[in-house]
C-alpha cells in the first residue's frame, strides 16, 4: 500500500478531485468513487474492452490505466454519451438492430463505437470490424453490432447533412 | 356501447405477441450503462473477499500462516478450512452427488483451488492480504490424463471410503467416479460383429470453458437483527441456490433471499455453487458486514466450471449400402478433482444418450466412465443441454468417418439414415422419445440453399488444382444435422439435488389492464422480459408493452429451477402460457357475467371475449380486468391472478441443418469461413429477431471451441490458458457472416409448440466447423483429428499428410 494522493480528472464534463493510491485503476475510480458503473470489468488485462472509456479523445481500457496516468485527463464514459430523453444514435441503433444481449459488453462497445465514428464518420463493414476488434462480445456474434454501428453512422451523417 | 372492433389482424398486431420481432425492453438500461450487475451493488460498510489459490495441481497443505496477512492495512480476517470445520462448511455437496472442498482441507487437487479467503475493506487491500498469506505445500505426483489415472496407484481422493459405492453406483478404482450405461450392450456387440462395415474412431471433445464476459461473483449480507441472509449473485438457478444454501448452512429457507440481478452471460458457468459463495456468506456472518466476492478472469478460467473433456471411443456399423445398423460408444470423462458436473441427478453423463442423433439407429449402446484427475472440477453444460454438444459432435464425426469407410457422400449417408417424419414420436435405441421433426425437409432446404452439388464440383476442381500445384488452398464443406434434447425436464426422471425440474409463472393483472408476470427462469441475456411478455400477450390479449416480466428474486418469484439447458421456453415458457390460460378462464366467466350470457356462450378473440355469433357484443380484456376489481361477480372471487407450475410431459427436440464452407491454407494452417448457413427448427418461433441473435452468438461460441478455444494443462497440471491472452475468444475480425434460415415443426406436447433455441447453434456449430476442416483433407486421407483446429494443429494435419513435401 502506498500513500494516497490527489488527482483531478474531468469526467463527462464534470471536474472531479480523487484521493487515491497511485496504483488505483481508473476503472475502479470510475465505478467505486464516482459511481459510474456503466463501464464494466471483464478481464483486467486489456483484452475484452468491457471497461472502454474515452480518455483525451482516445479509446482506452480503463482496467489497465492507473489513476496517476489519468491525472488531468478528460474522460467520457457511457453515462456521458446520451441521456434518457435524448439517446445517442448508437444507443438507439443497438436497440433497433439487436446489437446486444446480456448487455455486459455494451457500454464499452458503444463508447468505443462512438469514438470510432468520430475518427471515421463513414466506415465500411471492414473498417468497423477492424476498429472494434478490441471489444469482445460473447453473446451476439458481432453481426448485429456491425449492423448497429453502420446504421448509427448513417443516422449521424444524415443529421449532420441536414444541419449543414 | 362499444365501438366497432377493428379487424382481428390489426388487433393482433397491436399486442406484439407471438411471432413478432419485438424490440427488447431490456435494452434501454443496458445501452445507457444502467444495468445492475452484481459488481454494481454497493452496500454500507461492504467488505471485499479474495482467495489464496493453490499454485500446485496436487499437494499436501502442510501449514497456512495468516499472521502477516492480518497485519496488512485493511485486512480484517483470513478464513481457512480450520475456521470452517466447526460449522461443517469446509466441504460442500456438489450437484453431482460428490462433495467438494470449500477451502483446502489438508491437500489441494488442482491448480487454482481455493486455499484461504481474505476479507478486507476493499479489493486492493484484499489482494495485498492474499499475497501475504504464507502457505507451505508438499508436492504430490500429478495425474492429468484420465486413462493413466484409472491405472495409477496414486490416490487423489483419500476422503472417499475405499471400496464404497459412489453417488452413481460401484467405483472400479480409487480414481474412478461412476460407470453409466444406456442401451443394449449384447445386442449392439452382435450387430457390430455381423455388419458389412464397421467404422471405429476415438473422438475427443477437449476441455474448454464457458467464459461469460462477466465472471462469477456474489454479495452476501447477513442481517443479524432480523436473522435474514440476502445473497445477490450471478446465479442461473436462484431458487436452487437458496435451497442449497439452506441445506448446507442450516439457515431456514424463509430467512434466505437470493437475488440474481442482471447477469452478464452465463452459458452454464453460473449454474453451480462455488466456494466463493460459501466463504462470502460465512465472512458476512463473522464480520457482521456485507461481503462482496468477484472472481477475476484468471480465477474464472482456472477454477469455476470448465466444460467437456470427453474421450469418446466409437464404433458405427452399417450395411454396404450405408444403412446404419448399430452404434457403440464408450466415453472416458475427465471430471477433475471433484465431480461437480451440473446434470440432473439420475444422469451423471447428462443426456449423452442422445448420441444416436438424427438417425434411425435400431441398436445402440453407451457407457460412460467418470474419472478423477488433478484438474479443476466442473463439466458443466456450456451452452448445451447436459452433454448434448458432446453427443452431437460424436455422432456427427462418426457419420463422416462412416462416409469415408463406405466411400459415400456424407450428405447422402445422412439422408438415407434420417428418422422419417412419419416415425415421430420416435423411440430411440437409447431410450428417448423424440417429439417431432421433419429432418429430410430441413436437409433438402439447406443443401439447396448452398448449392451443395455445385460446392462439391468446386471442391473436386480445387483438389485437382492443388495436386497440379496451382493453389495452396483447400476447400472444406462441413455438414451437420443435429438433434437436441432440451427443456429438462419431466419431474419423474429429472431432478437436481432432489428438486424436480418443473418451472413456474405467476401473473397478476392490474385493474387498469396491465400485468406483472414473475417466472422461475432467469435471463442472462436471452431477453425473457421481452419474449415472455409476448407469450402472455397472445394468451391474455393485453399488449406486451403492458406486461412487466420479473425474474431472479426468490422472495417474489415462484419456485423454478432456473435457466440453462435451453429450458426457459420449454418449461417456464409453458408455465407462462398455462398461467395465462388460467387468467383467460376466469376472464371468460367475468365476461359472460358482464354480457349477461352463459360462460359457454362467449369465446376468446385476440384481445376480448365476444358473444358467439354476435361479435359486436364483447368485453375487452382491459374491461374485464377492471371488472375483476370493481364488480361483485356472483360465485367468483375478486381479483385476476394465476400461478402455474409446469411439469413437462417430455423433453423437446429442436433440430437443425448447418453447412460451413471453409478455405484452408495448407502452408499456414489458417482458415477462412467463406459461408455459413444455419437452418434451425425450434418449433413455434416467439421472436425471430431474438432467435437470429441467439444463433449468431451460439455459432460464434462454436467457432471458438472448434477453432481454438481450450483449457490446456501441462504435465504438472499447470493451466496454460488462464488469461484471455491464451484462451481464445473470437473478436469481430475472426467472426464470419452467418446466414440463418428456419423450418417450423411445433412440439406436439408444448402448450405453444415452442422447443427452445439458445443452445442449438453451439451444439450444431461445433461439428459443422470441425467437419469442414476434416472434409478439406478427406481426399488426402484424413479420418480424425482432435479439436481445437487452431493454425498449428491444422498445419500439423497437412504436414502429417505429407502436403508440405
Amino acid at each position: 500500500m502506498s500513500k494516497q494522493q490527489q488527482y483531478r480528472i474531468k469526467v463527462n464534463g464534470q471536474e472531479e478531485t480523487i484521493t487515491a493510491e497511485p496504483r488505483e485503476l481508473l476503472i475502479y475510480t470510475l465505478r467505486e468513487h464516482l459511481n459510474l458503473t456503466g463501464p464494466h470489468i471483464g478481464c483486467e488485462t486489456s483484452h475484452c474492452g468491457a471497461c472502454t472509456v474515452t480518455m483525451n479523445r482516445k479509446s482506452v481500457k480503463a482496467c489497465t490505466v492507473f489513476i496517476a496516468q489519468a491525472d488531468g485527463a478528460e474522460i467520457t464514459t457511457i453515462e456521458g454519451l446520451g441521456d434518457p430523453d435524448v439517446l445517442h444514435p448508437l444507443q438507439e441503433a443497438f436497440r433497433e438492430h439487436h446489437g446486444l444481449q446480456c448487455g455486459y459488453c455494451t457500454p464499452g462497445m458503444i463508447t468505443r463505437a462512438a469514438r470510432l465514428l468520430e475518427e471515421n464518420p463513414d466506415p465500411t463493414d471492414e473498417d468497423i470490424r477492424f476498429g472494434m476488434a478490441g471489444n469482445l462480445c460473447r453473446c451476439t456474434g458481432y453481426q448485429n453490432i456491425v449492423k448497429s454501428i453502420k446504421a448509427a453512422a448513417r443516422t449521424m451523417n444524415e443529421t449532420r447533412e441536414a444541419a449543414e | 356501447m362499444n365501438d366497432m372492433s377493428p379487424d382481428r389482424a390489426e388487433r393482433s398486431e397491436k399486442l406484439n405477441g407471438l411471432g413478432c420481432s419485438r424490440k427488447r425492453v431490456e435494452d434501454a438500461r443496458f445501452t445507457q450503462g444502467k444495468g445492475n450487475y452484481v459488481d454494481d451493488i454497493k452496500l454500507d460498510g461492504m467488505l471485499s473477499g479474495d482467495f489464496v489459490r493453490s499454485p500446485y495441481a496436487h499437494a499436501k497443505v502442510v501449514n497456512i500462516s495468516t499472521e502477516k496477512a492480518l497485519e496488512v492495512p485493511g485486512v480484517l480476517a483470513v478464513l481457512t478450512a480450520t475456521d470452517l470445520e466447526p460449522l461443517n462448511l469446509h466441504w460442500m455437496p456438489t450437484l453431482a452427488g460428490d462433495k467438494q472442498m470449500v477451502l483446502a482441507d489438508g491437500k489441494v487437487l488442482f491448480q487454482g483451488q481455493e486455499v484461504a479467503f481474505v476479507v478486507a475493506t476493499d479489493r486492493f487491500a484484499a489482494a495485498d492480504g492474499v499475497e501475504a498469506v504464507d502457505v507451505e505445500y508438499e508436492e504430490l505426483p500429478v495425474l492429468t490424463d484420465p486413462f493413466e489415472a484409472l491405472k495409477s496407484d496414486i490416490v487423489l481422493r483419500e476422503d472417499l471410503e475405499k471400496g464404497a459405492d459412489g453417488a452413481h453406483g460401484p467405483r472400479k478404482h480409487h480414481n474412478h467416479i461412476f460407470t453409466w450405461e444406456a442401451g443394449d450392450k449384447d445386442a449392439t456387440e452382435q450387430v457390430l460383429s455381423h455388419s458389412d462395415v464397421v467404422a471405429e474412431e476415438m473422438v475427443y471433445y477437449h476441455r474448454t470453458h464457458p467464459c461469460p464476459l462477466e465472471t462469477c461473483g456474489c454479495v452476501a449480507s447477513m442481517d443479524k437483527v432480523n436473522g435474514k441472509l440476502t445473497l445477490w449473485g450471478t446465479f442461473q438457478a436462484p431458487h436452487a441456490i437458496r435451497t442449497v444454501v439452506s441445506l448446507i448452512s442450516g439457515i431456514e429457507e424463509h430467512n434466505i433471499r437470493i437475488v440474481s440481478p442482471d447477469i452478464g452471460g452465463g452459458f452454464g458457468n453460473k449454474v453451480g455453487a462455488y466456494p466463493g459463495y460459501v466463504c462470502s456468506v460465512v465472512a458476512s456472518i463473522v464480520t457482521g458486514k456485507p461481503v462482496k466476492w468477484i472472481e477475476d478472469r484468471m480465477d474464472n478460467l482456472m477454477a469455476t466450471a470448465f466444460a467437456r473433456d470427453y474421450w469418446m471411443q466409437g464404433k458405427i456399423a452399417a450395411t454396404k449400402e450405408g444403412k446404419i445398423t448399430g452404434l457403440w460408444c464408450h466415453t472416458t470423462a475427465d471430471h477433475g478433482g471433484f465431480d461437480a458436473c451440473a446434470d440432473p441427478s439420475k444422469f451423471p453423463a447428462g443426456f449423452m444418450s442422445i448420441c444416436t442423433g438424427s438417425y434411425d439407429i435400431p441398436t445402440a449402446y453407451l457407457a460412460v466412465d467418470g474419472v478423477y484427475t488433478n484438474k479443476a472440477p466442473g463439466g458443466v453444460a456450456y451452452r448445451c443441454s447436459f452433454r448434448v454438444t458432446e453427443a452431437a459432435y460424436f455422432v456427427e464425426r462418426m457419420m463422416e468417418v462412416l462416409a469415408i469407410e463406405l466411400n459415400m457422400d456424407a450428405a447422402e449417408l445422412r439422408r438415407i439414415n434420417f428418422i422419417r417424419k412419419d416415425q415421430f414420436p420416435y423411440q430411440s435405441a437409447l431410450g428417448w422419445e423424440y417429439d417431432s421433426g421433419d429432418y429430410h425437409a430441413a436437409w433438402d432446404k439447406a443443401l439447396a440453399a448452398v448449392d451443395y452439388a455445385g460446392l462439391r464440383r468446386e471442391q473436386a476442381e480445387r483438389i485437382e488444382a492443388f495436386k497440379a500445384g496451382h493453389t495452396r488452398k483447400l476447400l472444406g464443406i462441413g455438414l451437420t444435422h443435429f438433434t437436441e434434447i432440451v427443456g429438462a425436464g419431466p419431474v419423474k426422471n429429472c431432478d437436481i439435488l432432489g428438486l424436480g425440474m418443473f418451472d413456474s409463472c405467476e401473473i397478476r393483472i392490474h385493474p387498469t389492464g396491465s400485468a406483472l408476470a414473475r417466472i422461475g427462469a432467469i435471463s442472462q441475456g436471452q431477453g425473457h422480459a421481452t419474449t415472455f411478455a409476448q407469450i402472455l400477450a397472445s394468451e391474455i390479449g393485453l399488449p406486451a408493452e403492458s406486461i412487466t416480466v420479473e425474474q431472479g428474486d426468490t422472495d417474489t418469484a415462484p419456485y423454478g429451477l432456473g435457466t440453462y439447458g435451453s429450458r426457459s421456453t420449454p418449461v417456464s415458457g409453458a408455465a407462462t402460457a398455462l398461467a395465462g390460460r388460467k387468467i383467460r378462464a376466469k376472464a371468460q366467466m367475468i365476461a359472460a357475467y358482464l354480457l349477461e350470457v352463459h360462460d359457454d356462450d362467449v369465446e376468446f378473440d385476440v384481445d376480448r371475449f365476444v358473444v358467439k355469433g354476435a361479435p359486436e357484443r364483447f368485453k375487452t380484456m382491459k374491461e374485464i380486468a377492471f371488472a375483476a376489481y370493481n364488480q361483485a361477480v356472483p360465485g367468483i372471487e375478486p381479483g385476476l391472478e394465476a400461478v402455474s407450475y409446469y411439469d413437462p410431459p417430455n423433453m423437446t427436440y429442436p433440430f437443425g441443418a448447418y453447412i460451413c464452407v471453409m478455405e484452408i491454407d495448407v502452408d499456414t494452417g489458417e482458415h477462412d469461413i467463406r459461408q455459413f448457413y444455419a437452418l434451425d427448427d425450434c418449433g413455434t418461433r416467439i421472436n425471430p429477431m431474438i432467435i437470429e441473435g441467439q444463433v449468431h452468438g451460439g455459432l460464434t461460441e462454436a467457432l471458438a471451441i472448434a477453432m481454438g478455444q481450450e483449457i490446456a494443462y501441462d504435465d504438472m497440471g499447470n493451466v496454460k490458458t488462464g488469461t484471455l491472452m491464451d484462451f481464445f475468444l473470437p473478436t469481430v475480425c475472426e467472426t464470419p457472416h452467418y446466414t440463418t434460415d428456419y423450418t417450423t415443426t411445433p412440439s406436439p406436447h408444448h402448450p405453444i409448440g415452442a422447443k427452445g433455441v439458445g443452445e442449438s447453434p453451439n451444439v450444431g456449430g461445433v461439428p459443422a466447423f470441425s467437419n469442414a476442416v476434416h472434409d478439406a483433407f478427406r481426399a488426402f486421407g484424413l479420418r480424425q483429428s482432435h479439436m481445437p483446429h487452431d493454425q498449428w494443429r491444422v498445419w500439423k494435419i497437412a504436414n502429417d499428410l505429407g502436403l508440405h513435401n
